[in-house]
């Protein structure tokens, strides 16, 4: 008997122990009546690397930009805004500029920025010193100069307009050349938060960067990315108040809308069912024009985006803001009648059979594919739906170009000419649609060339036409991203691109 | 000394029969890991460069043998999609899945062997029924539902558990629980479904024996006759059952941890598997191998322990 009491002490005391420790965990993180500025953000998934050079997935950058910055930075809107450069200089010729740098910009490990670093940055991702370029952006670049230590001058081959779009964070991000070699390990850069710590599979941490130029950014002292794959994990989490900042899957919105701020984030990226231009039937301009007139957006944007999506017509989302062309969203109007002729001339009065091949990273695509299979069937296409792992797609319908129907997102970009160059004949790494115009070629050769912003645009709308006119995908929607916040985080900023701006956010109350 | 020498052996060949299996598995599956890794924006330039920095413009036989070379001197090589150490990689993750594994083959032990206990006194008795059917239900539970559910019911209504990440046992004792406990109660609810009627069957068929007769009828109380003689004799079966379970706990865990988001092993395997890290695959592969090979190696000495007519030859 003894014995059994003994036991139910021992029982006792470890419960009391417990319930201490979890009520004392508790203290720490509401600290007194004040809010900390310490937030938690959810991204799906690991950054590919932590070094910006090195760096390509979107969602990497998602979360790195907040630690880099270039010569420039973009901007909400789609512009370029000054960063470590103050101001720059074209020359006459358009083949010179000369960059005025910033004074007061020291790196996270308290080194002042140096044209040597800026110098060093551009020598590293040209590959100038070991032979091993780490991007093709600069291929155009003749030579670099740092004729002073405030002055950074950057002689072109031939002349691009859209030159400068390269010298964001997201393509040449400065680094200090002290760091060589580590940057992957340890990430140091000028922006507003400095790296803490990486934990693969779990968080990436950074803290408030205090020596940062902008005296007045960031408010926050530190901001966790936390990786979550599965989006219903995430969703509790956001409830459990163990995640500030999460995407909701618009399906999903209903079960968080009323307790968290909900923001909607045009993310300007082109989601689109598209063709194998060289296969048969698709090499057919009336085929693919059947096949638009036949697949109902609004279908698509109602059972996949629960409408939250705005439908496009070209390769470009309404989030560009000038350089979209409005209107050609209507060009093809659903209209079965106009597309069962269409086929019939092309010589599949009886339509055809064919694959839509998608991944199964999301969702999303095999959702898009059924309601594709259902508008195609009513002109007589049979469509058989192929679901492959993200690996394989790229390999095999992205990178290998053996497919004939599929459906993806571009990502968006800030800059119209990386959004429209996937369709030039000769860009082979991105081109899967085997897409081949000689107008619209030109056309984008020549804006290249054009230093008017006007006729820039003008240029870049036609190319939408041309896309447009010859029917090179089926454009579908720029669909919103619908982020979840607590109540009472303010400061957060929406780009064209994939990118979590921690700069200006603060709790407030 | 035979006896282990022999069992050295045999780990040895199964490690290497495994990550051969592995090795090919990779040869024949598609999916290029740089490409993955960086997606459709990759730039041709860098994935050459990385390519080529990686040594993954080598065949894939002589990266397998540049991976043995390692493994001799104890380097598992270094992940692809972590740009770190497979060792370090594990290293940060074992804790996280060993913690999990141990907790839940307590809770499964604590609950399952008094459950058949209770349950084999009371043959063929309401409880018995009633637990049965219950068995059913619980090995019919998809350990992934089964763990939205907690997350739902307990994960949310008591501040105690946390129901995403992990907190070291270093930092938070109480922490550390609250993260594991739910994860370890989804693996361990089937399970307990399951291993007790094992501990059941294994100690009826002790009672029916004619030395518990004998025993009995010496007048030794119930008590002493069930947990003094019976149990004691159920041992063995129910030893190598759990010896068993081990390996299900495991693979257990790599479900699990995706639905709570511990950063484990098991969560590791995934991310490694669809990015093609070959390295990373192969190291956590031999990890388990290891701990399977192991547990399997201790089961066998307990055995002789537990019971001395068994000898190890």
């Amino acid at each position: 008997m003894k014995k059994n009491k003994n036991w139910f002490m021992l029982i006792a005391i470890m419960l009391c122990v417990l319930l201490i420790g979890a009520c004392s965990g508790e203290e720490g993180s509401e600290a007194n009546g004040e809010k900390a500025q310490v937030i938690k953000v959810r991204i799906n998934d690991d950054p590919d690397f932590l070094d910006p050079h090195l760096a390509t997935a979107s969602i990497s950058f998602q979360m790195i930009l907040n630690m880099f910055e270039g010569l420039f930075a973009p901007e909400t809107d789609g512009s370029l805004t000054p960063a470590v450069a103050e101001s720059y200089e074209l020359s006459e010729d358009g083949l010179t500029y000369t960059f005025n740098i910033r004074d007061n910009v020291k790196f996270h490990d308290g080194n002042a920025l140096t044209v040597e670093d800026i110098t060093y940055t551009f020598n590293r991702l040209m590959g100038a010193e070991n032979g091993e370029p780490l991007s093709s952006d600069f291929n155009n670049v003749a030579s670099t100069e740092a004729p002073d230590a405030d002055t950074f001058v950057i002689k072109l081959k031939e002349p691009n307009s859209n030159f400068l779009y390269s010298l964001t964070a997201l393509q040449s991000a400065i680094i200090p050349a002290s760091n060589d070699g580590n940057q992957n390990d340890n990430p140091i850069g000028t922006g507003p938060f400095k790296f803490v710590k990486y934990t693969p599979g779990a968080n990436l941490e950074l803290a408030k960067n205090e020596e940062y130029w902008d005296e007045k950014l960031p408010y926050l002292d530190k901001v966790t990315f936390v990786f979550q794959s599965d989006d219903q994990s995430a969703l509790m989490a956001l409830k459990a108040k163990e995640v500030d900042l999460t995407g909701v899957p618009a399906n999903r919105l209903a079960e968080v809308e009323n307790d968290f701020t909900i923001s909607k984030q045009n993310n300007n990226s082109s989601l689109i069912v598209t063709f194998n231009h060289e296969k048969e039937p698709f090499n057919d301009l009336r085929v693919r024009q059947a096949i638009n007139y036949a697949v109902n957006k609004n279908d698509i944007i109602d059972a996949v985006f629960s409408g939250y999506a705005t439908p496009t017509g070209s390769n470009m989302s309404p989030a560009m803001g000038d350089y979209y062309k409005d209107g050609l969203q209507d060009v093809y109007a659903r209209n079965i009648e106009k597309a069962k002729e269409l086929l019939a001339e092309a010589g599949y009065p009886d339509g055809f059979s064919t694959k839509i091949s998608v991944s199964s990273h999301n969702d999303m695509y095999s959702n898009i594919a059924q309601v594709v299979v259902e508008n195609l069937r009513e002109i007589g296409i049979n469509v058989e739906i192929e679901v492959v792992e993200w690996g394989i797609w790229l390999e095999r319908i992205y990178f290998g170009r053996d497919y004939d129907m599929t459906a993806i997102d571009l990502t968006g970009r800030p800059s119209a000419y990386e959004v429209l160059n996937d369709y030039i004949s000769t860009n082979d790494s991105e081109n899967f649609f085997k897409f081949k115009n000689a107008e619209f070629d030109q056309t984008m050769a020549d804006v290249l060339k054009e230093a008017d912003r006007d006729k820039q645009i003008e240029m870049y709308q036609r190319a939408q036409e041309i896309l447009t006119e010859e029917s090179a995908s089926v454009y579908i929607a720029d669909y919103q991203v619908l982020w979840a916040s607590g109540k009472g985080i303010e400061g957060l900023k929406s780009y064209p691109f994939w990118f979590h701006d921690m700069s200006e956010v603060r709790f407030t109350e | 000394m035979a006896y282990i020498i022999r069992r050295i052996i045999l780990f040895v060949v199964t490690m290497v029969l495994v990550s051969l299996i592995t090795f090919s598995v990779f040869q024949v599956m598609p999916g290029d890991p740089i490409r993955i890794m960086l997606g459709t924006e990759a730039d041709e330039t860098q994935v050459e460069t990385l390519k080529k920095q990686l040594g993954l413009d080598q065949p894939l036989y002589v990266q397998y043998i540049d991976w043995v070379k390692g493994l001799v001197t104890g380097d598992l090589g270094e992940s692809i999609r972590f740009s770190r150490p497979v060792t370090e990689l594990l290293a940060d993750r074992l804790p996280v899945t060993i913690s999990l594994a141990l907790i839940t083959l307590l809770i499964v032990v604590i609950v399952a062997i008094p459950l058949g206990i209770f349950v084999a006194k009371r043959q063929n008795k309401l409880s018995d029924v009633v637990l049965s059917s219950a068995t059913q239900l619980g090995m019919a539970i998809p350990s992934f539902w089964l763990g939205m559910l907690l997350i739902l019911y307990l994960g949310m209504n008591f501040s105690f558990f946390t129901i995403s990440g992990y907190v070291p046992w270093t930092q938070s004792v109480a922490g550390a629980l609250g993260a594991i406990l739910l994860p370890a109660l989804t693996i361990a609810i089937p399970q307990i479904a399951v291993k007790f009627r094992y501990v059941r069957n294994a100690i009826l068929e002790q009672l029916r024996l004619d030395y518990v007769r004998t025993i009995r009828s010496k007048g030794i109380t119930e008590k002493f006759v069930m947990y003094k003689h019976v149990l004691r004799n159920s041992m063995i079966p129910i030893l190598t059952i759990f010896g068993l379970i081990t390996a299900e706990v495991v693979a257990g865990t790599i479900i699990v941890e995706q639905v709570f988001s511990l950063p484990g092993i098991g969560q590791l395997l995934i991310t490694s598997i669809s990015y093609r890290d070959f390295p990373l695959v192969q190291g956590i592969v031999m990890y388990i191998t290891f701990i399977v090979v192991l547990i399997n190696f201790l089961v066998d000495i307990l055995y002789s322990v537990l019971d001395p007519r068994i000898r190890l030859n």
